[in-house]
């Protein structure tokens, strides 16, 4: 088990350069000269020569690169063009509330699509199972900013249940204000996860070993949970790793709806004003965090399926 | 080329179908499939006539009627003369979500035309060459490792908003999912012995690919850019509820969500329509998707 969590580190080394490099190499293509962009309008030519030469712009884009990785590993993002705060410390202010959203929405989808999927898979072509796949049809396709939109309209300005704008403090305050979000967050990911649940489960409910589990007279609930959920739930944890990198990726949507001080709004923030260093700090942080999320779905993966462990403890 | 030949001894001769028309007539059975394929050629063809309006009249009726303001029927709600209602600047509703159809649809489609190009290209090629295939995928590795929504972001942010760098971002970013999708393919059809036979009489790299594997190995790729053409709408919309997309006063659905967020206090029509438009195109899209899947590969149905 730990060769495999050893060789899954190792493998996420080139990925994560490659990430930092990609990501790095396409926000230098930014028109416009940054050095420009930090001293304002009006500069003279020989401030600006001064300043490029400061923030190391005469340097290959290579090298450039390789001085960022430097300071990216000492914890280092460098500093904001707008209000020259440390770009580290701001991403880590802010990325506790997306930390916060992302669970809760996670949470959300699981709650709602495994039993919706399970139900579904053990009652096949029933009435329910129809609804939900309608149900579950419409939930991917519906834009889920769209979703969060009606939510407010109907749960905050209508019915006056919930707040729409912002994190509350202090628990109930704060758990308050994240329902309308998270179940924004949550539901589009809700719905593929009860797809992918029920035709997880429909490939288990077929196989011999649930015919013999009934036939030895256990209880129908037991087979369920013992039998069928646990084969059927390994193609779903990899499905909610991946489902926790769009989380990520569509927190940018629903923090800028429900106005929630995360990361994404950050981000949109900082594209809007083009402070560079920002927007290259919060979407490496995000692209680094989604990669270490994948790699603990990998490592729960081969914990639950002991055909990915025992690959690696007989050599 | 015949695909489906029949090996099972048979009195009576069926007549040979090609795959595509076997396919043809599994997807006609899918109702919800035909209706969604007809929703989008409505789509379509109301998008082409608004671009066949607007050459023709040099743009004055979209800057008359769907463009310019009208402050007295500012958020009017649905009315018999505005069935969808009238937006913040009291322009109709009905005429601008019609006129949003190109961008978010057309948008959509372009976007993941230059991704399977692309993306079919890089995954052709790596399917076919086992040297390249190494390279070619780590670096695929690398930019799935990336959630397409935030390397989109990232190149919009570069670029900076607008119609075409929202199209190169969206492009870009779907173009690992593609490669992937038709490398798979095509590693499974380069084992058949049919591409041996063709090696065997001489065909070149070339006319192997283009010619026996491409055709055998284009399925899964259909069916994975119906699906992608719903993805990129949803993010170009999101990019444009944004403000990183599509500017102001284009018509564009998600940034006319963007703008409803201001509003919603005071009108709620120009909230729901917008979203239920982007929400029935790509319900319909992935339906066909759904069908073309089925029809193309009936082994995948579930």
């Amino acid at each position: 088990m730990y060769r495999y969590i050893l060789k899954r580190l190792l493998l996420m080394v080139p990925v994560l350069l490659g990430v930092t490099f990609i990501v790095f190499f396409i926000l230098a293509l930014t028109p416009g000269d940054p050095a420009l962009n930090v001293l304002g309008e009006g500069a003279t030519p020989e401030a600006i020569a001064q300043t490029r030469i400061e923030m190391g712009l005469d340097q290959p884009i290579i090298i450039r690169y390789f001085r960022y990785l430097g300071g990216l590993l000492r914890g280092d993002m460098g500093v904001s063009y707008r209000n020259k705060i440390d770009v580290a410390s701001m991403v880590i202010e802010r990325f506790p509330a997306t930390a916060v959203l992302a669970v809760a929405g996670i949470f959300i989808a699981l709650l709602i699509g495994i039993p919706t999927g399970i139900i579904s898979a053990t009652r096949q072509y029933s009435g329910l199972d129809y609804a939900s796949t309608v149900l579950s049809l419409i939930g991917v396709a519906m834009p889920n900013f769209w979703f969060g939109l009606l939510m407010v309209l109907i749960f905050s300005l209508n019915l006056g249940w919930l707040p729409s704008q912002g994190m509350g403090e202090g628990f109930v305050p704060l758990l308050r204000s994240l329902v309308l979000p998270a179940l924004t967050l949550g539901t589009g990911s809700a719905a593929t996860i009860v797809r992918m649940t029920r035709s997880s489960m429909l490939e288990v409910i077929r196989q011999d070993y649930i015919s013999t589990a009934r036939s030895k007279g256990i209880a129908e609930g037991q087979v369920i949970s013992r039998h069928m959920m646990r084969n059927a739930l390994i193609p779903i944890i990899t499905a909610v790793g991946l489902q926790f990198g769009h989380l990520l990726g569509g927190a940018m949507l629903t923090e800028t709806v429900f106005s929630w001080p995360g990361l994404g709004r950050l981000m949109v923030d900082s594209i809007k004003s083009k402070d560079i260093p920002l927007v290259l700090g919060s979407v490496v942080f995000l692209a680094v965090m989604f990669s270490v999320v994948n790699l603990l779905v990998d490592i729960i993966y081969a914990f639950v399926d002991p055909r990915i462990k025992s690959q690696f403890q007989r050599k | 080329m015949k695909m489906h030949m029949n090996h099972l001894p048979q009195t009576q001769t069926r007549k040979q179908r090609s795959l595509w028309q076997d396919a043809w007539r599994r997807f006609k059975k899918n109702k919800l499939a035909v209706i969604s394929a007809l929703f989008i050629l409505l789509l379509s063809l109301i998008a082409i006539s608004t671009i066949v309006i607007d050459l023709t009249t040099g743009n004055s009726f979209y800057r008359q009627y769907v463009i310019k303001q009208n402050l007295r029927g500012k958020l009017d709600a649905p009315s018999a003369a505005h069935l969808f209602g009238q937006d913040e600047f009291g322009r109709d509703v009905l005429l601008r979500m019609i006129w949003g159809v190109r961008y978010s649809l057309f948008m959509g489609i372009l976007a993941i035309v230059f991704s399977t190009l692309v993306g079919g290209f890089i995954g052709a090629i790596s399917g076919y060459y086992a040297k390249l295939d190494n390279v070619l995928m780590r670096f695929m590795d690398i930019l799935l490792a990336i959630p397409s929504m935030l390397l989109a972001t990232a190149i919009v942010a570069a670029l900076g908003p607008g119609l075409v760098n929202v199209l190169v971002a969206i492009g870009i970013a779907y173009i690992p999912t593609f490669a992937r999708t038709l490398r798979a393919s095509v590693l499974t059809v380069k084992e058949q012995e049919y591409i041996e036979a063709a090696r065997a009489v001489g065909a070149d790299d070339f006319r192997i690919i283009t010619k026996y594997i491409l055709p055998n190995a284009m399925a899964p790729l259909i069916v994975q850019s119906t699906l992608g053409v719903a993805g990129a709408l949803l993010s170009i919309a999101g990019l444009s509820f944004l403000g990183l997309g599509i500017q102001p006063p284009t018509p564009e659905w998600g940034s006319m969500l963007s703008n409803a967020r201001t509003y919603i206090r005071d009108a709620w029509h120009i909230t729901v329509i917008p979203g239920l438009g982007i929400m029935l195109t790509i319900l319909a899209l992935n339906l066909v998707g759904d069908g073309l899947r089925d029809a193309l590969d009936p082994k995948l149905k579930s």
